[in-house]
């Protein structure tokens, strides 16, 4: 996707090249694909329409210069946008001064509000609260077993009650919080449609009753187009406090987050990211807008290896590699960089598109170690030179390193097939290389 | 034609006349954002210009029609304003209405055969139902056995979803609501394990119909659709055919991942049809027409309700009637 985009947005925007400016007209077409590239991410039709109206004003007049493509631009501005427009401060839960802090969720069925009140009392525990799950969905069968089992599972009390009136066991809950001294109310409530008066009637009551500090909307990030109109109802009579957007784990583009935010102005608190009882994370505006974009985490990637690519030493690494004087150590101290930059898999799903080629296969972090061992186990001379590993030192090597002579000669073999190919890589295709990269520079 | 049969056909006909009205009722939300939205715009004596198509446009990709079904509705009105040279916008309506209906009879939901094709010398007739987490998959399987149970089958249900916390337990609730048995073991216990005994059971009872639950899965976590694999793999030892259909539940207010859901849920579980969940409340009967249209899959049941008996066969023509259905509502100037 964001290959595609990415490139529909270079053909759309090839009539640019050459001239200094971006223009109405020529960018005309690039806008489409980015409004189609938004409705497929979900994102409200609403909201789009703004958006792009206000990324055409803001592209009017920006200088394309230098190595720098038009689309790359084009992308950064639309990323920039995206980042801004959904609040670029992460906000958590707010503590109220006087215990216990009452926090009600609520949303339609199925968007993994009993989940979520899991994860939050999880994490609170784990920061020394003590907190209390009340179970007032009375309607769907075993959800208060749900909540049950989850409490017993992390030790903290669930506050239910066979057959009682929601409100009745969220009064009870409250008494009891304060008696037993619980500083953290949870109110886990049933999944509800927006144009069922009865229910909205007896959340906007619970509210009334438990007078909540946090009242958070629970969303499906797989939600479509609708999902801006049920927030909405949602904040109408419960003025939200904030959002809390799940399945994130999943491979949607998440642009119900965007719209919500956007429509709203409530902040999102909270993304669940798994089905363990651990997996819930703060919010990260920039990852959402790269994931709408389809754009993987490249952004922070670029980013991340910017920050450990020292430009000096970049320069200094390109004159050995023309001298072909490029060696053990070398790959060494850029195998220690790409370490530095996080796990292998990490920084490979961060690459448009490599999550889903990655998925399945193993990869083995270890090999890393390995390697690193083996070079730490030539002499300095033979780092140098590798031509002096001859059959007796290469078996030394394996021994010393804790490996096989035969990883040590597939070490030595890639490592002259990278000399190889470094040599017939010109001057002037790395500069070109280093140019792709410096669009995305911030 | 005996007393008896004709009885049978007289409260047939008034099921049936139920039924429509159910979902005359569940798709209410659906009519008022899309239909008479649509209407609202396409009054008698507006001219059909860009600005109007424009609106019509965003009617449909609100009503999560998706870009890609919008773009086909949309060219298919171009075209016939252009040939037909139609003027006035009212006469819009019924050509959207024949576009839908069009679609959807090319789609695979057209040819939705309601027996399911059930053969009773090969039973048990085994059914899997899978998706995501939060889509429904326990009630409508509670549905779906009240709806064999009412055609006269005999039904066990396998709780296959040993992970998520109650889940036996909300099962255990809906089966007893539809008046069928349940095979199930502790949480944690191996899902292809209750599978195969769910079988097994079946068997020595003689039983019709199967129906097993399983945990929702994200689409992309790849171990977790191996285990699908598993489960089929395991029933074989005792029904080399089963599962004989594999239902996919997709919930109708998911967006466009629905169709991602679809195409991953694929590649593992030869899929004989979708449930879609969740119709009524949400304006999202505009889901139906992007999954009908992009997938190669029938739809075969709609759920338009909270009740037990709130399980619909999809019936393309019928689903269209309901949507267009004129009830006295604001905005109707279409009177052409």
């Amino acid at each position: 996707m964001f290959e595609s985009l990415q490139e529909k947005l270079e053909g759309a925007l090839k009539r640019i090249r050459g001239h200094a400016n971006i223009t109405e007209e020529n960018v005309a077409e690039a806008l489409s694909e980015v409004r189609r590239a938004l409705l497929d991410a979900d994102v409200n039709f609403g909201v789009v329409k703004k958006f792009i109206d206000d990324v055409r004003e803001k592209s009017l007049g920006l200088e394309v210069k230098g190595n720098v493509l038009p689309g790359q631009l084009m992308i950064k501005l639309i990323h920039d946008e995206l980042v801004a427009l959904m609040g670029s401060s992460k906000e958590e839960l707010k503590l109220a001064p006087q215990a216990p802090t009452v926090v009600m969720v609520a949303g339609l069925q199925g968007s993994g509000k009993t989940t979520f009140c899991a994860k939050l009392a999880f994490q609170l525990k784990k920061k020394g609260r003590q907190p209390l799950l009340v179970a007032c969905d009375v309607y769907r069968p075993a959800a208060v077993d749900q909540l049950k089992t989850l409490g017993q599972s992390m030790s903290l009390p669930v506050y239910s009650k066979e057959d009682g009136k929601p409100q009745d066991i969220a009064n009870e809950a409250m008494q009891y919080a304060r008696k037993f001294g619980r500083d953290v109310v949870i109110i886990d409530t049933a999944g509800r449609l927006t144009i069922d008066e009865d229910m909205m009637q007896e959340v906007a009551d619970l509210k009334a009753i438990t007078k909540p500090h946090e009242i958070l909307f629970v969303c499906d990030a797989m939600t479509g187009q609708d999902a801006v109109t049920t927030a909405q109802a949602f904040h109408d009579r419960l003025e939200l406090t904030g959002v809390v957007l799940t399945k994130l784990d999943g491979d949607t583009r998440g642009g119900a987050a965007l719209s919500i935010r956007a429509v709203l102005g409530k902040p999102i608190k909270y993304v669940g990211v798994g089905e363990k009882i651990d997996q819930l994370e703060s919010f990260h505006p920039e990852r959402i807008a790269s994931r709408i974009l389809g754009m993987g985490d490249i952004i922070t990637l670029v980013e991340k290896a910017q920050q450990q690519i020292d430009e000096k030493e970049a320069e200094r690494l390109e004159e050995k590699l023309r001298k072909n004087q490029f060696s053990f150590e070398d790959f060494l101290d850029q195998l220690r960089m790409i370490k530095k930059m996080g796990s292998l898999r990490d920084l490979l799903g961060m690459i448009p598109g490599m999550d889903k080629a990655m998925r399945g296969v193993e990869i083995d972090e270890r090999a890393f170690g390995r390697v690193e061992a083996i070079i730490l186990s030539m002499t300095r001379e033979e780092r140098q030179n590798p031509k002096l590993l001859n059959g007796s030192r290469r078996r030394r090597i394996a021994a010393g390193s804790g490996t096989s002579i035969q990883d040590v000669n597939r070490l030595i073999k890639q490592f002259e097939d990278m000399q190889k190919m470094m040599k017939n890589m010109t001057r002037g295709r790395m500069a070109q290389m280093m140019g792709q990269q410096a669009g995305l520079r911030r | 034609m005996g007393f008896f049969s004709k009885l049978k056909e007289k409260l047939g006909s008034v099921t049936e006349a139920l039924k429509l009205d159910r979902l005359v009722d569940g798709l209410e939300k659906t009519r008022a954002s899309l239909v008479n939205r649509l209407r609202a715009v396409l009054y008698a004596g507006r001219k059909i210009d860009q600005q109007l198509i424009d609106e019509v446009e965003e009617i449909l990709i609100t009503s999560d029609v998706g870009v890609s079904t919008t773009e086909k509705l949309l060219d298919r009105l171009r075209d016939r304003v252009r040939r037909e040279n139609l003027q006035d916008a009212s006469l819009i309506v019924d050509v959207l209405k024949e576009a839908i209906v069009d679609i959807l009879a090319e789609s695979p939901s057209a040819t939705n055969d309601a027996t399911f094709g059930i053969d009773p010398a090969a039973t048990p007739h085994v059914i899997m139902v899978i998706g995501v987490n939060g889509v429904g998959k326990t009630t409508t399987i509670g549905k779906l056995a009240r709806n064999y149970k009412a055609a006269g089958k005999s039904v066990l249900i396998g709780a296959a979803d040993t992970f998520r916390a109650a889940a036996n337990e909300q099962l255990e609730v809906w089966a007893n609501r539809a008046g069928v048995d349940i095979v199930q073991q502790q949480q944690g216990a191996d899902p292809a394990a209750v599978a195969y005994d769910t079988l097994k059971a079946a068997v020595s009872r003689s039983v019709d119909v199967v129906i097993i639950d399983t945990a929702g899965r994200l689409h992309n976590k790849q171990g977790l659709m191996q285990e699908l694999e598993k489960i089929g793999r395991v029933m074989r030892k005792v029904k080399p055919d089963a599962p004989n259909d594999i239902f996919l539940v997709l919930d109708a207010t998911t967006g466009q991942n629905a169709l991602q859901q679809a195409k991953e849920f694929t590649k593992v579980a030869p899929i004989t049809g979708i449930i879609l969940t969740k119709l009524d409340g949400t304006a999202k009967g505009g889901a139906v027409l992007a999954i009908a249209d992009a997938l190669q899959l029938p739809v075969r049941y709609i759920g338009v309700g909270e009740q037990i008996d709130d399980l619909q066969v999809f019936d393309a023509r019928a689903f269209v009637e309901a949507l267009f259905e004129e009830r006295a509502t604001a905005g109707e100037h279409a009177t052409a």
